[in-house]
Parts: C-alpha cells; sequence; structure tokens
C-alpha cells in the first residue's frame, strides 16, 4: 500500500495526543478527590490537556490533507452504523469535549466536593474515549479483508501501545517541566524502555508473520481460473494507474530491512540509552526525556510507513 | 446509507467469456467514451497528450501467459495458451466497498443490486478503493471523488434509446461478442442458462464478497502436440483428383 504521509503523520500525531489525552484522563480521575494535590497538578493537567488537542487537532488536520474533498468531511460523521472510519470521526469529535470540560473545571470553578465528582467523571471519559479514537483508528485497518497483513490480531493492540507509549514520554516530560516540586528521576527513562521494548517485540512478531504470509489468493484464482499458473503478459495501460500507485506499492526489501533496524533503535534502543546515561548521572533526565519522546515519535513514524509500504493488497495478484 | 440493502431478487451484472475474448480493449475504449458523458463522468485524464498519460478507466482488460495445466474432469492436459483478462466492478452482493464508506456515498441499489457513488457526497477518502479485493474503483485525482463501473446504468433503462441499445457500452462494443448482460438472480435468464451450461465462475470467493459478475473459463482445448500431424496425414492417405484438389485448395486459401 502506498504510505501516504498525511495518513502517518495523522495515525502518529494524533496517536500520540490521544495517548497523552488518556493518561491524563487516568490521573486526573485518580485525583479527583485530592483537593490537596490539585493546586500542584493544575498546571500538568492544563497544559497537558492543551498539548494532547493540541497533537490531535494537528492530526486530525494532517488527516483532511489526504481528502480529495475536505470541504466535505463532515459528511464523514454519518455511517457510523458501518464504518470504522465515520466512527474514528465520531469518537476524534467527542474526545474535546471531556477535555475542554476539564480545563474549564479547573480554570473556574471553584473547589469543592461537586468539582471533584465531575472532574473524576470527565477524566474517566476523557481515557475512554481517547482509546476509543486510536482503536477505531486501528480498526479501520484491521478490516480490510484485501490486505491480509493488517488483519493480524496484534495491529489493534500495536497501535493502542503506540498511543500510550508516545503519549506517556509526552507526559513524563510536561511533568519534569511543571511540576518543580519533584525534581525528574531516570526511572521514567526505564519505563518508557520497557515499554518500548514491549512493543519492538510485538511488531518483531508481526513482521516475522507478514513476511511469510501469502495472499488469500493466487493468480489463477484471481482471474477464475485456480489451479492454473498465469504469468502476465500484458499490463492493461502503459502507464501507472491508480490501482497501481495506491496498492502495488513495493517498499524495496533493503530499505525496509534498514527501516525495520531503525525503528527497533528508536523504540527500544534510545529510551534504554537514555536511561543509562540518566543512571550514571552523566545528563540530566529532563533533557533525555526530550530526546526520548523526539526518538519515539521518530519510531512511531517509521514503524507507521512500514505498516503501510510492506502491507500487499490482493488486487497486486493482477499485476 | 452504506448499510446494505436487503439482498435484491434482480442481480445485473455481467458475465464474460474468457474463451472468445481477445483482449481487443474495445470495452475499455467503449466505456471510456460513454462514461465520459455519464452520470459518473467526466472522466478526466491527467497529462491525456503529456508524458505521463492517466485517468480514470471502468474497464482494464489484462493479459496472461497461463502455464500448461493438468487434465481436469478426465479431460486432456491443457496447453499454454494467453488469457485476456477484462476486470471490473463485480457489482458484489457483499461489497466492502460499500460498508467502509463513511458519508453515505457508496451505495448498493436494493433494486437490481447495482453499486454505485454519489459523487456529490463522496470526500475522496479513497478507503473504498482499499477496500476493494478487485481494483475496481478509481480515484479521480482531477475531480477529488470515487470513481466506479455503473454498469452502464443510465443506458440500461435509457427509454431514449433503442431496446436493442439498452444495454451496458461494453457489451455493446465487444466484437467478439464475448460480453453478456443480463439477470443473474433469475435462473431463466440467458446469462444464468449461459454461467450454468459453461460453468461459470465467480472470482476469489473465499473473500466472501458475493461477486455477481461471472467469468466463463476457456473451453478445454484439444490440446496434444501429435493433434497437427495427424490431421495432416488423413487426408494425405486418400488417393484420387478429389483429395488433390482439395489440397491444392488448402494450399492456396492459406496465403
Amino acid at each position: 500500500m502506498h504510505p501516504a504521509l498525511s495518513v502517518i503523520f495523522f495515525t502518529t500525531l494524533s496517536g500520540a495526543g490521544y495517548g497523552l489525552l488518556a493518561w491524563l484522563g487516568l490521573s486526573i480521575f485518580m485525583t479527583h478527590a485530592r483537593a490537596d494535590l490539585m493546586p500542584a497538578l493544575q498546571p500538568l493537567y492544563l497544559w497537558g490537556l492543551a498539548a494532547g488537542l493540541a497533537l490531535s487537532t494537528v492530526g486530525l488536520l494532517c488527516s483532511l490533507a489526504h481528502l480529495g474533498r475536505p470541504a466535505r468531511a463532515w459528511r464523514a460523521l454519518s455511517q457510523w452504523r458501518t464504518s470504522w472510519l465515520s466512527r474514528e470521526g465520531v469518537m476524534a469529535l467527542l474526545v474535546p469535549l471531556p477535555a475542554v470540560a476539564l480545563m474549564a473545571l479547573l480554570l473556574v470553578v471553584d473547589p469543592g466536593p461537586g468539582r471533584a465528582m465531575v472532574l473524576g467523571a470527565c477524566g474517566l471519559l476523557l481515557a475512554a474515549l481517547s482509546l476509543a479514537t486510536v482503536a477505531c483508528t486501528a480498526m479501520i485497518y484491521a478490516s480490510l479483508p484485501p490486505i491480509p497483513a493488517w488483519r493480524h490480531p496484534l495491529v489493534v493492540p500495536v497501535y493502542l501501545l503506540f498511543a500510550l507509549l508516545t503519549g506517556l514520554a509526552l507526559l513524563f516530560w510536561l511533568m519534569a517541566a511543571l511540576l518543580p516540586f519533584a525534581p525528574p528521576e531516570a526511572g521514567a527513562l526505564l519505563t518508557l524502555a520497557a515499554l518500548g521494548a514491549l512493543l519492538a517485540g510485538c511488531k518483531a512478531v508481526y513482521w516475522h508473520r507478514i513476511d511469510r504470509q501469502a495472499l488469500p489468493a493466487g493468480r489463477g484464482g484471481a482471474v477464475g481460473l485456480p489451479g492454473r499458473e498465469a504469468a502476465v503478459f500484458e499490463r492493461p495501460h502503459t502507464q501507472a494507474s491508480f490501482i497501481t500507485r495506491e496498492m502495488v506499492f513495493v517498499a524495496a526489501r533493503r530499505h525496509a530491512l534498514a527501516l525495520r533496524l531503525a525503528a527497533i533503535a528508536l523504540l527500544a534502543v534510545a529510551p534504554l540509552l537514555a536511561w543509562g546515561l540518566a543512571a550514571m548521572g552523566w545528563l540530566a533526565p529532563g533533557g533525555l526525556l526530550a530526546f526520548t519522546c523526539v526518538a519515539l515519535l521518530a519510531g512511531a513514524f517509521a514503524e507507521r510507513w512500514l505498516f503501510f509500504a510492506q502491507a500487499r493488497h490482493v488486487v497486486s495478484l493482477y499485476y | 446509507m452504506t448499510a446494505l440493502p436487503p439482498p435484491p431478487t434482480r442481480k445485473l451484472g455481467l458475465v464474460i467469456d474468457l474463451d472468445t475474448c481477445v483482449g481487443c480493449h474495445a470495452c475499455a475504449t467503449s466505456c471510456k467514451e460513454w462514461n465520459a458523458g455519464g452520470i459518473l463522468g467526466p472522466l478526466v485524464d491527467e497529462q491525456p497528450y503529456g508524458r505521463e498519460p492517466s485517468g480514470v478507466w471502468f474497464n482494464r482488460v489484462h493479459s496472461y501467459e497461463l502455464a500448461p495445466g493438468p487434465a481436469e474432469g478426465g479431460g486432456e492436459p491443457q496447453p499454454a495458451m494467453t488469457l485476456h483478462f477484462p476486470r471490473s466492478c463485480l457489482h458484489c452482493e457483499t461489497p466492502a466497498c460499500v460498508t467502509v464508506c463513511p458519508t453515505g456515498a457508496s451505495y448498493k441499489r436494493a433494486e437490481d443490486g447495482i453499486v454505485l457513488v454519489d459523487e456529490d457526497k463522496c470526500i475522496g477518502c479513497k478507503l473504498c478503493s482499499w477496500a476493494c479485493p478487485y481494483g475496481a474503483r478509481e480515484y479521480s485525482e482531477v475531480d477529488g471523488v470515487m470513481k466506479k463501473c455503473t454498469l452502464c446504468v443510465d443506458r440500461i433503462y435509457n427509454d431514449k434509446l433503442e431496446p436493442e441499445d439498452r444495454v451496458p457500452a461494453c457489451v455493446q462494443a465487444c466484437p467478439t461478442r464475448a460480453r453478456h448482460f443480463g439477470d443473474l438472480g433469475d435462473p431463466d435468464s440467458e446469462v444464468s442458462k449461459l454461467v450454468a451450461e459453461r460453468e461459470g465462475v465467480a472470482l476469489m470467493p473465499e473473500l466472501g464478497y458475493g461477486p455477481v459478475n461471472r467469468y466463463l473459463p476457456p473451453r478445454p482445448r484439444r490440446a496434444g502436440d501429435g493433434d497437427a500431424g495427424e490431421a495432416d496425414a488423413a487426408p494425405a492417405s486418400k488417393a484420387g483428383v478429389a483429395a488433390s484438389v482439395q489440397r491444392w485448395l488448402g494450399r492456396v486459401l492459406q496465403r
């Protein structure tokens, strides 16, 4: 499949945004009754919610670039009964409601038991909606029978893990910057390294599988003659067509291997390295957290490019 | 609505004879010509006279080399042959291209099963083209919307046309009559009888899309390398003037 930059930017940026919002929602839910902690945490929550909303919105705007008629995008909200893309759109529009409500509550409403209750409910709702949006994004891909690589059971968990990992890295970085009473510790980097290693392991399993996966039919079956061997004698068109550009995209094996190694290095090795540097006391954890954020996002970007470029579509049988 | 209608009783579709298709692309060009002005038109090309011409076609004719095949059903082993394969929308019974559409632009008609795109609603997200294993949908870079075969819905019901012209443009244009149009939901229709007689097949039915169009596989070839020699040898053994005249005529007509 053709790796469209608009879709790659969308899924990585909005994934990180929704991951950050999910962690913030959970955090607010868990601290909603602690009136003593809330003033100290308030800057983190406010800036975090703003950053999460900004990232997810930028991601959504990137996805509009993939549309032929972006001005009609509102129509995509109508078919949530059958279409995962529509469900994703609906979810993405619902997420800002609890997020903005949380910001308003923290900024405008005086602390009290009533506010605490609503904070908790909105926090939980925000976490659920954010993760549901990411799951809908993954289901768009996982529900397409012509692309067997995307039907793998790890596709949805990996999308969720990427959102949670990049979101958590951003949260740790914001904590280092906005919570002055607790100087950042190296432990956060080790947590990121462990999650990154888990994700890299999932991807290794996925890559191992798709490298050995055949398309669900042969070329003989594609032309209605299963059992016969067919070789392309002449293509129907002399130039590339939409079908060959979009669906018969083939990534060079050499480049793909290099990108896979780069993704593993960025996801698992970079956070571990950052943790090592911090644990030795050679560099400050704050700067290393920023480095880890960038590395993880770059790793997500490389993985997402491969996710598209290495997925074979059944229609390629005809070419 | 992208939810599918209840299964229609009429299933309009095409039956394509791979035995007689000669790969002339007349179906593809006549389709392009008609649909450039049809309900999904215009089918604008990019750089039609430039270095890399590209554009939307609803019909694409592939050509393949079939390797020699094993004997089937007690017949002879099949020799290598050329296969011309016209590829277009199969108007599936459970088309995922319709259900994945987020806008309701893609729909399957309840009355005859034709799968269409409402161009005024399409946002050009291309997801339907990903959902189609047969490559039936092509995106127009110029219009920013998805295009697909309409089964010439603006011909087959068009009472401004003569009754014999109310068939898809590709069917009318085919010089070898390899393309047939009709109701595949009616077991007594001409096309259904043809499919039954020639053991027509659906493409990749295991994917679960329930294609309506059928392809008639090439008739078994009389194969064997010895056949040609035997045919020549038979008349040579006959004596007489009639046989010599026949051979002479045969040679003359071969030129």
